[in-house]
């Protein structure tokens, strides 16, 4: 049967003990546009990443009735995450930022709480990181560089990568694969590291 | 390899992010109903709800279950076990925004509750230790 009478629903039916719901952290994986965010978030996170469509609305609030119905929407913004459960009552989502630079202003949003953030590089597209990189350091958000070497191919150091960049002495610059489960979790633990030694300053 | 300093472009300005381009047609055909039309039009929840906050049943919710309707009783159907507002987006194929005024409301009339450390800014030493064992232990 495709459906079921209401009235079968029992309002005191035995539960279990609910054990409290788990309380989730955050971290926004940040980068250029076909850097491997998803990539990243997909290597370590428990389900395949999900996508999360923001609305960006006009609204005209409250002038007449129609308003009501005739809401217009005017373009979608797509993120994609996971989750990695952190024992019973932790949840660690990994939110990858919207990639299209101009949806910077979705980024408060999606940084609010946050632990930090890891930016993705690609040495080859260097450049593509800067506003990211502004952005964090502006904002004051822990945030670690990750570059992605996913094709095996080191161009740069981390050296010449920090010099030209020219993030903070204290900033970690980390090489990274994204499509390994191991070494995204390098990249995770080295934000949480340095993260606690800013929130320890 | 350029360097940050380098002037690269013209300097980024929030707000002025060009023409935001109108594609009702792909809308109308994602979502049967105009989102905002459940909302009654409302873009903003009452209550702050952060995009990772973990919303779980009441026992009012509970009891609610054979009550509510459309997108109220999808989501109060949703959350056990417990998810965050980011999930029951994806999985209700709904904008983000839609999805915080309805979870705000029912967080309001006490159907649902919500975890979340966003509103009290960043995690504190021991939440990020609590992280930090956690990645290491995986």
């Amino acid at each position: 049967m495709a459906f079921k009478p209401s009235d079968t629903v029992a309002p005191y039916e035995a539960e279990p003990p609910a054990r409290p719901a788990p309380m989730p952290v955050k971290i926004v994986v940040a980068g250029g546009f076909a850097v491997g965010k998803t990539t990243f978030v997909g290597s370590i996170s428990e389900i395949a990443p999900l996508t999360t469509e923001a609305a960006l609305t006009k609204v005209s609030e409250g002038v007449d009735d129609t308003s009501k119905v005739s809401t217009k929407t005017s373009t979608t913004v797509a993120m994609d995450f996971g989750r990695l459960s952190l024992g019973d009552d932790l949840i660690l989502y990994l939110f990858g930022t919207p990639g299209q630079d101009r949806f910077w202003f979705m980024w408060d949003d999606l940084v609010r709480g946050a632990i930090g953030a890891v930016v993705l590089i690609d040495t080859r597209r260097l450049e593509d990181c800067f506003p990211a990189v502004d952005y964090f350091e502006e904002k004051r958000i822990p945030f670690v560089v990750a570059m992605n070497c996913f094709d095996g191919e080191v161009t740069h150091s981390p050296t010449d990568v920090r010099e030209a960049l020219a993030v903070s002495p204290d900033t970690p610059v980390v090489m990274c694969d994204a499509r390994d489960r191991a070494s995204t979790k390098l990249a995770l633990l080295e934000l949480v590291q340095h993260a606690l030694v800013r929130a320890n300053g | 390899m350029r360097f940050r300093d380098e002037p690269l472009r013209a300097p980024r300005v929030r707000g002025a992010e060009g023409p935001v381009t109108s594609d009702d047609a792909a809308d109308a055909a994602r979502f049967r109903i105009r989102p905002y039309a459940i909302t009654g039009g409302r873009t903003r929840a009452r209550t702050d709800v952060p995009i990772e906050a973990i919303v779980y049943r009441t026992p009012a919710g509970e009891g609610s279950l054979g009550r509510l309707t459309l997108e109220r009783a999808q989501i109060v159907g949703l959350v056990s076990p417990p998810q965050s507002v980011a999930e029951l987006s994806a999985h209700l194929k709904l904008p983000l925004g839609v999805i915080r005024v309805v979870v705000g409301d029912l967080v309001e009339e006490g159907l649902l509750g919500m975890n979340s450390q966003s509103a009290t800014g960043r995690p504190d030493l021991r939440l990020l230790e609590r992280v930090l064992d956690g990645l290491q232990a995986l």
